[in-house]
């Protein structure tokens, strides 16, 4: 399953204020893979995401999705493979109703009627909102976008899952239901986010970037783990793997860290 | 500003009365714009005197009303919001037009007055027509029967999105004003130099957010064009819709049906 890979090289990228966002980027995510890509702000990430479809090009590096490079040719089969979920749903659903939001990607892939009815129909369902088809994006609640935002998406049967913040601006009932979600996903996923505690939940692995360099790339706990390293890099231990607020007990020692 | 966004949220009252399942809902949106459009040109088309000639035209706003089963009341706000605008356009033409056209008892009635109020009367059709054409056919359907109708797709694309941001922009807007109104104390603030910064900011946070919404395009493969949903049928129920209406928007305009009326009760011979 070759082509479920995901590869940074070296990868650099200088906006053209002179801004260095990436110094130095590697890494190699496989198959079926759950990866968080933390920082403070300003550290990178969202350059970082906005390379993995191509969006963005290195000034030095490369970017490798499965075996293919970057092309002009491969361009529109990666962006296929690469489901990218924006923060701000309301950048993602630009259609007048979440039916024709689902089926806007696979009508650009150019499948049939049919095909297109099916694709959303199971996207819908995937994310359990059927019942929003023919409503208009702006009437949603923020849960209900983020969740039809990720059916737009999924409708174009991803390899990859990349979601810039999905937690973010959810109420902390509709945060649980989408880290449900997110949690049955069989497809390789790469999050950023501030929300840690969702990051040790649902990523086995952790990338830590700052100052647009890999600063730390191991198993989410050793890195929640190292106190050092989130002082450096502006960043908090998951309030999960904190001492309780009341009787000072560390919730790792009763074992209820997640 | 605040009434603003109250106003324009409001409008996204339009969008639920079109999801409405009367036989008027069901017909072709190509023929209702079409029949929209026919009206429209037909009230507009009159003569600057016309007035009496105008009143039964309000037989189709009336019929549009009562077939799609829509709210009175909510429409009849709506239009009247519109009106100081057309008042304000006619409301120099008694000034400039004395000349008498007619006398009602001891009153002249001068050309500008009549002109003034046919001014008003084609704004209250027309608006009306309008609104009403988007109360039984939905924003982004009449942009797609544009589209089908031949008009550019670049055009119907660029309604359809400034219908969907209209409503995120006017929240935006309103947050920034609010923003600057609780700064400034119930005074003016740092007056009008503070919203013109305050208009750039709007301006250059569209601009991002437009980037970001083709980002979104991007990466789920849009290529610069927008594929048709589904085709929707013209059939002998639309072509009825809109040959009946033309026929009778004609008739109306070309035949004074008041006078008509009035000369055949008084038969009085014109």
């Amino acid at each position: 399953m070759s082509h479920h890979l995901v590869e940074a090289e070296n990868l650099r990228h200088i906006y053209p204020d002179g801004t260095v966002a990436l110094r130095d980027v590697s890494f190699r995510i496989t198959h079926g893979e759950s990866v968080a890509v933390i920082g403070a702000n300003g550290a990178g990430k969202s350059t970082l995401l906005l390379h993995l479809n191509g969006y963005l090009a290195p000034t030095a590096g490369e970017v490798r999705i499965g075996d293919s490079s970057f092309t002009r040719k491969s361009l529109p089969e990666i962006r296929r493979r690469v489901g990218m979920v924006f923060q701000d749903p309301d950048d993602q659903l630009f259609m007048p109703t979440v039916y024709e939001d689902v089926a806007f990607g696979p009508m650009n892939l150019g499948l049939s009627a049919s095909e297109v009815e099916a694709r959303v129909q199971e996207a819908l369902e995937q994310v359990g909102a059927e019942h929003l088809r023919e409503r208009p994006p702006y009437r949603l609640s923020g849960g209900e976008k983020k969740r039809v935002a990720i059916a737009t998406v999924l409708s174009m049967a991803p390899d990859i899952l990349v979601m810039d913040e999905p937690t973010s601006g959810l109420d902390p009932f509709a945060r649980r239901r989408l880290m449900e979600l997110l949690k049955d996903f069989r497809h390789t996923k790469i999050f950023t986010s501030h929300d840690l505690d969702m990051v040790l939940e649902l990523c086995e692995r952790t990338i830590v970037l700052h100052d647009g360099e890999v600063r730390a790339d191991g198993p989410t706990r050793e890195i929640f783990r190292d106190d050092g390293l989130l002082a450096a890099c502006r960043l908090e231990k998951p309030l999960s793997m904190q001492g309780c607020p009341v009787c000072g007990s560390s919730s790792e020692q009763t074992g209820n860290g997640g | 500003m605040a009434s603003i966004e109250g106003t324009i949220l409001d409008f996204r009252r339009l969008d639920q009365l079109a999801t409405g399942g009367t036989s008027l809902h069901k017909i072709d949106a190509r023929a209702k714009v079409l029949v929209a459009l026919i009206f429209i040109l037909s009230v507009v088309s009159f003569d600057r005197y016309a007035l009496t000639a105008l009143f039964p035209f309000f037989l189709y706003p009336a019929v549009v009303l009562a077939l799609g089963n829509l709210p009175a009341d909510y429409f009849v706000k709506k239009v009247a919001l519109f009106l100081p605008f057309a008042l304000a356009v006619g409301m120099l033409n008694p000034l400039f037009d004395r000349e008498v056209m007619a006398r009602i008892g001891p009153f002249d009635i001068s050309g500008g007055w009549v002109s003034c109020a046919s001014i008003v009367v084609r704004a209250t059709l027309t608006i009306s027509a309008a609104l009403l054409l988007v109360g039984v056919t939905g924003f982004p359907e009449i942009c797609r029967a544009l589209e089908r109708l031949g008009v550019p797709q670049t055009f119907a694309v660029q309604l359809l999105f400034l219908y969907r941001y209209i409503f995120v922009l006017t929240e935006e807007g309103a947050r920034s004003s609010r923003a600057r109104e609780l700064r400034s104390f119930g005074g003016k603030g740092l007056g009008i130099k503070s919203y013109g910064s305050l208009v750039g900011h709007l301006l250059l946070r569209t601009w991002m957010r437009a980037d970001r919404i083709h980002m979104a395009m991007l990466a789920r493969g849009f290529t610069g064009e927008f594929h048709a949903l589904q085709p929707s049928r013209f059939g002998g129920r639309e072509l009825l819709y809109l040959l009946g209406w033309s026929a009778l928007f004609i008739v109306l305009r070309l035949r004074n049906v008041p006078d008509l009326l009035g000369s055949l009760v008084t038969g009085a011979p014109r």
